[in-house]
């Protein structure tokens, strides 16, 4: 059986990766969106590793709970990228200054 | 021989998360962001979480992935012009990227954490059912909640202004006169 900081240097790997992935992407939102899915995969990744080293299953709870909420995200994400390209014909990051922020 | 399966699903699953950042086609993107959740999958099988990685698999590839898929293929969009200040970015994002991960295999690469002394015997399914429908059944109805919001969302802010769809407006059928429709031409 692999110890616990290979999981979580796995884990890490991963999570430097998707967050490297949104500085190289930075226009393409839908890129973003896939990093963002990337990184949570990560974070799964460290709490079930931690409730198999612990022998508790509140970190799978808490893993099928954020699964829920990535879900709901992307789902919420894509209906916005939608309409966002329905009104401006384009998904890059760059065009949405409406707001001037 | 769980050693090997871990290492190359990991690496499986490290390549094919960097592909996703580097690749130049969204669809072929979302495709290699499949091969990591399935990799990631066999990882949490290792792990003994056999309910989440079929529940990853169930939800993410058979659900969430077909929806990005779906919504790129629908987008007309040109990928090429997304791409510009890929190479302009890439010292900055690889910079970023290897001092976080510095830092973390500074943090957890020391560890030695015993093996659990207790192995889980039993179904990895009933086990999380027991307690997820009575410690945490309060989360669970959040959770619901959360996943009927979000569906609304989705749904609302999608939804298009009618403009070729005929269907019937009754306040405007109880409020019509007959002076509203005939018209008499020659008494």
């Amino acid at each position: 059986m692999p110890e616990l900081n290979e999981f979580l240097i796995v884990g890490a790997v991963l999570f430097c990766i998707s967050a490297a992935g949104i500085f190289l992407n930075r226009k393409n939102l839908l890129i973003i969106l896939m990093c963002i899915e990337l990184m949570l995969l990560s974070v799964n990744m460290n709490f079930i590793a931690f409730s198999y080293f612990n022998a508790d299953l509140a970190g799978q709870v808490f893993v099928f709970f954020i699964l829920t909420v990535a879900a709901a995200e992307s789902a919420i994400g894509l209906a916005i990228l939608i309409i966002l390209f329905r009104n401006k014909y384009s998904i890059n990051v760059d065009d949405i200054d409406t707001m001037k922020g | 021989m769980i050693k090997i399966t871990f290492y190359l699903f990991s690496l499986i699953l490290i390549f094919a998360a960097s592909r996703v950042i580097t690749i130049k086609n969204p669809v072929h993107a979302a495709l290699f962001l499949v091969l990591a959740f399935f990799s990631s999958a066999a990882i949490w099988l290792i792990l003994q979480a056999e309910f989440l990685a079929m529940v990853l698999i169930l939800v993410y590839v058979g659900a969430v992935m077909v929806l990005f898929l779906f919504v790129l293929m629908m987008l007309n969009v040109n990928f090429d012009t997304l791409r510009e200040g890929f190479v302009r970015h890439l010292p900055l994002a690889a910079f970023v990227g290897a001092v976080i991960l510095l830092e973390m295999v500074l943090v957890v690469g020391t560890w030695h954490h015993a093996l659990p002394t207790e192995v889980a015997t039993g179904s990895n399914t009933a086990a999380l059912g027991s307690v997820l429908y009575t410690e945490y059944v309060y989360p669970f109805e959040i959770a619901a909640a959360i996943l009927l919001v979000a569906m609304i969302a989705a749904i609302a802010l999608t939804m298009r202004p009618h403009t070729r769809s005929k269907y019937q407006k009754p306040e405007q059928q109880v409020r019509v006169r007959r002076e509203d429709r005939i018209r008499i031409i020659k008494d």
